[in-house]
């Protein structure tokens, strides 16, 4: 008995009463079990016969990853962190325990920093959770390295992998110059821009003649974001290209063209710059004589100087501030008869000038990392009793300060005036934070719990100083986490909170030790 | 006996958890900060871990079953505090015990208690008395005799609700809903045929699951037809088959009774382990591998709703232990007996292409019609991944076979297009991924 599948199927839906198949005989209660009996062998016969189907087309091939295997305690370490990645973003009270979500991006830096090679099948956890948090993005794309690369382009939730500005720097490279070029000319956008970048980071005149082939035929909002990626490895050599892109049509690339030339202290704009500016700003008897510009010709609009001053400010100071911004800061010592950059700050500004002529020297100073100018600005620590008054943004300038000299400067910040202001200057010290920092960041929480206030009132800067602070100074935290009798004016419950705030951020502390631990063993 | 317990991985600890909520609580548990008395010998871990009461909480584990032991109240089992205690051990935070150090007595008493318990339960086993045991075997024969008339009263049943089906036609059958199929499905369990009613419940769902959905009814229904008449016939079948027909039909043996059968002692690799769950038990299906004899074996165990079924063998690790298969026409499914020690695996198992695979497959149906997961060895097979569907290709020819699901992330990962070795389970309509070896390492890597 050997009756096709389909007539099975066919009488099978109508009912032997209505159809029977070929060869099945009897009444219908007969046929019924005739046609069981042939479905069932027929069943057994088509899976026992089934042969394989024919391979559709095959991914490429992952380039090979010459890194290093993980330790297998790292392995799995990274194993529990990726495990608890959603935990973080929860609301609710933290309690005692570690949060491994503010562990995750430091192990991933560790580990790229250390050269490994990601494990492949965490991969997939990786890509997701680099993709639902973008802090991740860079140092766990450059983990996952050419496999990472090679499975975002088969997924599209992993799309963001292969774009640009993610941090997507671990596609394969192009090899040699020919390769590069034609990336180049037929590239997407997004490849086209990682390319510069990275290409600005080993050969910065490649990358420059790369752009200087194409930049008329590009988009303006091309342009802009290609003229943006030279801020890596600018130099002087830049200065012709930048000149010209002074002549752009698009507003946008002018100004950024002015912005990074004004960078350049050796460029002719920035000379420019700096002879308006030193028109402006002289020295009287009886201080700092300053003569805002009237107009805002055609030259300066030329050399990046937006004519319009945004709502409420007066388009005289708007215009000075711009000309100083862009001028060198070298400028000013030759101005003042030979001054440093100290004297100069000390001098008086006539005729309430100084807010904004103090305000554009910060900003120049940023843009060109001029560390004594920075220095300068941020003065010494404002004491404890002094009143803070802010040149500028001071995480910024401190972050152009050597970096010992930047902990040491919030250290003596923070014992003076506490935390409530230096969470962004916190932010922007080396990690792990210096010793005296550490230490000034501790007495200052521990301040803070004999002042009765909450624990989340300082959530991050505890936040910060689960990531930052020195596994060394676990020990000194742990006897925190311990002690402290409940003072009698603190909020009710506070003790048992710090208790367990100060227990969370000793255990994390150990934490972070072990895993950095287990990737530099290995 | 004794000899070391390789230490688990944090995914094997993990895998114990009842649910995520679990995980992620005992993997913040998992630093040493509230931690105290922390000690660990071969068989147990164990340690005082700081709550929001005054007194810490006693956590114990014994390793060989795993069993745990807390004081705290969690009703979850185990609990946050047994989870994070193993990720501290496994990640070698746990500050072991020195060699020979003596557990506190809080963890001494409640570990030998188990132990006696362990070495207690072959005895009562092995050790029947004599008269009550012959009349207690005299009155199990007659319920036995009992059940089987019921279920052969359920399977005739059952053989003329398909044929009345059959009669009648299975069109409109995927807009009649569930209720006909609950129906029947309650019949047979009221006949004590708890195999016949699940895969009556199943036919109610595969009747509105769209697509070709007649054919694969047909398929299901020709099935249950052949177990119902199996049963009904089995005086004639072969002894292996009649088995096998039983317990699909819902007979179970004790594992007792498996393990005073024959025993085989080999070097078995844990080759996977997953849990499936419905709402009323949660299953773990754990497979075996002889690399020797080229023999698989199938450990299940179970759990309440909710609970993480007791038994754990770490993926990758290697049992000297023996096993006992069930009875069967085609013995996979087994029960492990006494384990002697655990390893390491020195080489990744070799399997084979992907059409000596389907054909191993299309044997077994033969002796079993109703396997639904044959386990299948493939080497050089790479996965490609697709929209709707993915596949399994040889390497060296253009055969595939389809994957099922959607999500093989992981197995692109370790494949990264080259091939892969690969441990599935095959099932007609395509291969369930479990395990995968790069050629850099001898260990499986769970899929």
């Amino acid at each position: 008995m050997d009756i096709g599948w389909d007539d099975l199927v066919g009488s099978a839906l109508l009912g032997t009463e209505r159809r029977r198949p070929s060869g099945v005989v009897g009444d219908a209660e007969e046929a019924a079990a005739g046609l069981l009996d042939a479905a069932a062998a027929g069943v057994v016969r088509r899976r026992a016969g089934l042969r394989p189907g024919v391979a559709g087309e095959r991914p490429a091939v992952a380039v090979a990853d010459g890194r290093a295997e993980l330790p297998d305690a790292a392995r799995q370490r990274l194993g529990t962190l990726l495990s608890d990645r959603s935990a973080g973003s929860g609301g609710h009270r933290r309690g005692s325990a570690p949060n491994l979500a503010e562990l995750l991006p430091q192990w991933l830096a560790a580990a790229r920093e250390e050269g490994y090679a990601a494990p492949p099948e965490m991969l997939p956890a990786l890509l997701d959770a680099a993709r639902a948090r973008t802090d991740l993005r860079a140092d766990a794309l450059a983990f996952a390295g050419p496999r990472g690369h090679w499975l975002a382009t088969l997924n599209p939730d992993w799309r963001y992998a292969l774009r640009a500005g993610s941090g997507a720097v671990a596609g394969p490279e192009p090899e040699g110059p020919e390769q590069v070029e034609r990336l180049w000319e037929e590239g997407l956008f997004a490849e086209r821009v990682a390319l510069l970048t990275r290409l600005r980071l080993t050969a910065p005149d490649t990358a420059l003649e790369l752009l200087v082939a194409t930049w008329k035929s590009e988009r303006a909002e091309d342009r802009l974001m290609f003229l943006d990626s030279l801020r890596t490895g600018l130099s002087a050599a830049d200065e012709p290209f930048l000149e010209q892109a002074l002549a752009d049509r698009s507003r946008n690339v002018r100004a950024t063209a002015a912005e990074l030339l004004s960078a350049l202290p050796e460029s002719a704009l920035a000379a420019r710059m700096a002879g308006r500016a030193r028109s402006c700003v002289s020295l009287g008897p009886d201080g700092i004589v300053v003569e805002a510009p009237y107009e805002c010709d055609a030259a300066m609009e030329r050399d990046g100087v937006a004519p319009r001053p945004p709502n409420g400010r007066g388009e005289r100071a708007w215009w000075l501030g711009q000309l100083v911004d862009a001028a060198p800061l070298s400028t000013w010592p030759a101005r003042f008869g030979g001054r440093t950059p100290e004297q100069i700050i000390a001098l008086p500004v006539l005729d309430d000038w100084q807010p904004d002529l103090h305000a554009s020297w910060c900003r120049a100073a940023v843009r060109q990392r001029d560390a004594g100018w920075a220095r300068a600005l941020l003065g010494p620590p404002p004491a404890a009793a002094a009143p803070l008054a802010a040149v500028g943004d001071p995480a910024k300038l401190l972050s152009i300060l050597p970096e010992a000299e930047r902990a040491e400067w919030v250290a003596a910040f923070i014992a003076a005036h506490g935390l409530s202001e230096a969470f962004q200057m916190l932010g922007v010290c080396a990690v792990p934070w210096a010793a005296p920092l550490g230490r000034a960041v501790v007495d200052a929480l521990d301040i803070a719990r004999d002042a009765g206030s909450y624990p989340w009132s300082f959530s991050g800067v505890m936040g910060l100083a689960e990531r930052c602070l020195d596994p060394a100074a676990a020990a000194q935290v742990a006897a925190l986490a311990g002690g402290g009798e409940e003072p009698p004016d603190s909020a009710p419950g506070a003790t048992a909170y710090w208790g367990e705030a100060f227990q969370r951020l000793s255990s994390t502390l150990g934490l972070r030790a072990a895993m950095l631990g287990e990737l530099r063993s290995g | 006996m004794e000899d070391s317990e390789a230490r688990w991985t944090a995914d094997q600890v993990l895998a114990l958890a009842p649910d995520a909520a679990s995980r992620t609580a005992g993997a913040r548990l998992a630093a040493p900060a509230p931690w105290s008395g922390t000690g660990a010998t071969a068989r147990a871990v164990w340690g005082l871990c700081a709550g929001s009461g005054s007194r810490p909480y006693q956590t114990v584990v014994d390793l060989s079953g795993p069993a745990f032991a807390c004081s705290c109240p969690s009703r979850k089992f185990p609990c946050k505090h047994a989870l994070g205690l193993l990720l501290l051990w496994s990640s070698g935070d746990g500050r072991p015990a020195a060699e020979g150090a003596a557990a506190p007595e809080w963890a001494e008493e409640w570990i030998s208690a188990r132990r006696k318990q362990a070495e207690a339960a072959p005895a009562a086993v092995s050790g029947p008395g004599q008269g009550p045991a012959a009349a207690g075997q005299d009155a199990a024969r007659k319920r036995a005799e009992r059940r089987a008339v019921r279920v052969e009263g359920g399977a005739a049943e059952l053989e003329q609700r398909l044929t009345d089906l059959l009669r009648g036609g299975l069109a409109g059958s995927d807009r009649a809903g569930y209720q006909a199929w609950d129906e029947i499905a309650a019949r047979m369990v009221d006949a004590q045929a708890p195999g016949l009613a699940s895969r009556v419940r199943e036919l109610g769902t595969v009747a509105v699951s769209g697509g070709d959905w007649p054919s694969r009814m047909l398929e299901e229904t020709g099935l249950l037809h052949l177990l119902a008449r199996g049963f009904l016939g089995r005086q004639r079948l072969p002894a292996p088959l009649a088995e096998t027909v039983r317990t699909r039909v819902g007979f179970t043996v004790d594992s007792a009774e498996v393990l005073a059968g024959p025993l085989i002692r080999a070097q078995w690799l844990v080759l996977a382990q997953y849990d499936t769950a419905d709402e009323r038990l949660t299953t773990r299906r754990i497979w075996l591998y002889d690399g020797v004899a080229e023999r698989f074996a199938l450990v299940l165990s179970f759990g309440a709703a909710g609970r993480a079924p007791e038994l754990t063998l770490p993926v990758g690790t290697v049992l000297d232990a023996e096993v006992a298969f069930h009875p069967a026409a085609v013995p996979l499914r087994a029960v492990l007996g006494t384990r002697y020690g655990t390893g390491l695996p020195e080489r990744a198992p070799s399997g084979t292409a992907v059409g000596p695979a389907l054909d191993s497959y299309g044997t077994a149906l033969a002796d079993d019609p109703w396997l639904d997961a044959w386990p299948v060895l493939l080497t050089d097979v790479v996965p490609l991944p697709g929209r709707d569907r993915w596949h399994l290709a040889d390497a060296g020819t253009d055969a595939a076979l389809p994957l099922l699901g959607t999500d093989h992330w992981r197995l692109a990962a370790i494949s990264g297009g080259r091939p892969v070795t690969l441990f599935a389970e095959a099932g007609a309509t395509g291969l369930r991924p479990l395990a995968g070896w790069t050629r850099a390492s001898p260990r499986p890597i769970a899929l």
